[in-house]
């Protein structure tokens, strides 16, 4: 196999556990409580705000900026639950698709408004340049991300499987009514799933600002494949989410690389419905 | 607050950011419809241009003598029609065909425009002047460079602004003038996006350097507004290239510096078509690692006190941006339908379309590098022309070619970081 190939592949490996990390948070929110949140790529957005925010303000780079961003959104997450999610989870399918649309809305034409609509980025070497050995080329920024990214997802994965909080979150998941008779508040689980989804976009908006470009339309981009990683790996599923994110990465790299970059997303979404077709539940939802 | 009430707000608050830009209309105010990407991810342009037309405003609507011999500048207003203010409403097409044509269409029935000016993307440009042919409204376009734009037989279109034939020529000279000095310009590669400008662009560099006996030998295309373009450096890489011709928006243009530095990919020659090269916020975001990159350009700023450098003063101080390519056309372009509606005397749209038949303005009284502005019968402008420029040492690009205007000469090969 080829050098070439090689890099192709490692680089949508990488690309693609990003991919994971931010999806995750939207599937948690589904599995805990049937909502889909269109306003999940404009969190991930404003955590590349905050990253740049701290890089311009105090010069740091990811290791405060990380952090930051993804305190900031989890704070973020806890108020949306509290001022938005609570209401609209009430009322019909349609008012909770309007209403974190709109939130989708507001969040990006606030940024316009106080940002401007300039492209920025941070500077190149903020995490450390660009490793090479035996001719495959690593940018540290994307290595770290992707590394993160892995690492939190799977976090993730066993907060949700191996803790009582995990197992609460799972309970009210599954019967509300049942959880709160055994002593478990529903709103403070919804609102701690809030405050890990909106965390984790932080995070990983962190971690992209240091390789993408920061601008207030960035969400719509991300948003996208946010919900076919979602899908594929499984409604509410956040293994299905990270072996759905690294497929698409892959595949989304080799078929750019293969192919041509203009039937990429051809072939990403041809394999997509192929696979929903035999599997509808995705890779690890459950039926 | 209930929940109807919450989406409603939202709703409200989403739809007074589209409508926002509407103006009230006013005695003695000549009205033209500005349609430009205020979002989407080419709104970096939107909102640059309409800083542009603001201070284009400012020089028509009040008296600036120092600006020497450019129509309107003068005296306030429009002086054919007594002194009337010219007042743009601006409207947002959001990059996107569709929207263009219902904002077209708003401007024209609803506000009742002169004239219409705009939209920035070709693909664009196409839908939202078929709405002005269609109401027999003067659309003026000063930036869009897809060739078709003026081969449908348009009666009410006109475009001021050097086109892709134009730039193909331009091209083809720079590189058999690069090559005279030394340089290898056997493999030309044309990387581009697949929308109506990036695909009509390459088309016509393609062609015409097929014509001079050299095709072009590798195409690259890529979807607009990319997230991963490791692919396609990766190709370049592979290819090795002497020549590459890179017709990008903001976002791509960004996304690939960077892809090419942490793939560590310089081509000997990296060759812009303007756009995203243009926007002051790629050369902030990754000018630094493009160093040694050319570009197109009509705009210079020119000697301080000339005129071009007061507007460009001007125009920094409005938006806090340094003056572009890009802007500096839209804002020539808002000069010669304004300068038309003067010289027709009247908003009417057949004497504003005759105005801008009979255009003749000479170099001297642009404030871009043209040789003047005059409209075949097709609508475009016969006088449009290009320079290239290059950043060299640090952010800011300077002229490098035709010889005559060059403040510096060129410098190969491409230097990157």
């Amino acid at each position: 196999m080829s050098f070439v190939l090689v890099q192709v592949i490692v680089g949508g490996l990488l690309l693609g556990a990003v991919y994971a990390l931010f999806s995750s948070g939207l599937t948690l929110v589904w599995g805990m409580m049937n909502i889909v949140n269109f306003a999940h790529g404009d969190f991930v957005m404003l955590g590349m705000y905050v990253a740049y925010v701290v890089y311009t303000l105090m010069g740091a780079g990811p290791i405060l900026g990380a952090p930051l961003a993804t305190l900031v959104l989890a704070t973020v997450g806890v108020v949306v639950y509290f001022a938005l999610i609570r209401g609209i989870m009430k009322g019909p399918m349609l008012a909770q698709i309007l209403g974190t649309f709109g939130l989708a809305l507001l969040l990006r034409y606030s940024v316009f408004w106080w940002f401007g609509a300039n492209f920025l980025s941070m500077p190149q070497d903020i995490v450390g340049g660009t490793y090479a050995f035996a001719g495959l080329r690593l940018e540290a920024s994307r290595l770290l991300a992707g590394v993160v990214a892995l690492l939190v997802t799977l976090g993730l994965h066993l907060l949700l499987t191996r803790t009582s909080l995990g197992s609460k979150m799972l309970a009210v998941a599954e019967d509300q009514t049942a959880a709160q008779l055994m002593g478990i508040r529903p709103d403070t689980m919804q609102a701690i799933a809030w405050a890990i989804a909106a965390g984790a976009t932080g995070l990983a908006g962190a971690l992209i600002a240091n390789f993408f470009y920061i601008v207030p339309t960035v969400g719509e981009t991300l948003s996208i494949v946010a919900f076919v990683t979602v899908s594929l790996g499984g409604f509410g599923s956040v293994p299905g989410a990270l072996v759905a994110g690294l497929l698409i990465g892959v595949i989304e790299s080799l078929s750019g690389y293969l192919i041509g970059a203009i039937y990429k997303d051809i072939i990403v979404y041809i394999l997509f419905l192929f696979f929903l077709w035999f599997r509808p539940q995705g890779l690890m939802g459950k039926s | 607050m209930s929940l109807k009430q919450v989406t409603g707000l939202l709703c409200a608050a989403a739809m007074s950011l589209t409508f926002a830009a509407g103006a009230r209309a006013e005695d003695k105010v000549v009205k033209i419809g500005v349609i430009m990407p205020m979002s989407g991810s080419t709104a970096s342009i939107g909102a640059h241009a309409k800083a542009a037309i603001e201070v284009a405003m400012d020089i028509i609507n009040n008296a600036h003598p120092e600006l020497g011999n450019l129509p309107l500048a003068k005296n306030a207003g429009l002086a054919g029609l007594g002194g009337a203010k010219v007042e743009a409403v601006f409207a947002d097409n959001q990059g996107n065909p569709a929207t263009g044509q219902n904002q077209a269409l708003r401007l024209i029935t609803e506000d009742k425009v002169a004239a219409v000016f705009g939209s920035y993307q070709s693909g664009v440009t196409l839908t939202s002047s078929a709405i002005a042919e269609k109401y027999g409204v003067p659309f003026l376009n000063s930036e869009s460079v897809a060739a078709n734009l003026t081969e449908r037989g348009f009666k009410w279109f006109f475009r001021t602004t050097p086109i892709a034939t134009d730039f193909a020529k331009i091209y083809v000279d720079f590189l058999a003038d690069m090559k005279a000095t030394g340089a290898k310009i056997d493999a030309i590669a044309v990387v581009h996006d697949n929308t109506e400008y990036g695909t009509s662009v390459a088309n016509t560099i393609s062609a015409t350097f097929k014509e001079k006996g050299q095709p072009v030998a590798l195409d690259v295309a890529y979807p607009v507004n990319a997230t991963d373009l490791q692919g396609q450096v990766l190709q370049l890489k592979d290819k090795k290239p002497d020549v590459i011709i890179m017709i990008s928006y903001t976002s791509d243009a960004i996304l690939f510096a960077k892809t090419m530095q942490s793939l560590d990919y310089k081509p000997p020659i990296l060759l812009a078509d303007d756009a995203g090269y243009s926007d002051p916020s790629f050369i902030k975001a990754v000018g630094k690692i493009s160093q040694g990159l050319f570009n197109r350009s009509s705009w210079v700023v020119g000697p301080p006190g000339s005129p071009s450098a007061i507007i460009a003063d001007m125009y920094k101080k409005k938006s806090g941006e340094e003056m572009d390519d890009t802007v500096a056309r839209q804002m020539q372009g808002f000069f010669v339908l304004a300068d038309a509606i003067d010289r027709a005397g009247s908003t009417d749209p057949a004497k504003v379309q005759a105005a801008l038949k009979a255009t003749d303005l000479k170099a001297d009284q642009l404030m871009i590098g043209y040789k003047g502005v005059k409209f075949d019968d097709k609508g475009q402008n016969i006088l449009a022309s290009g320079a290239i420029i290059q950043l060299q040492d640090g952010e800011n690009y300077v002229s490098v070619w035709p010889k005559a205007n060059a403040e510096k000469p060129p410098v190969l090969p491409y230097k990157g970081w």
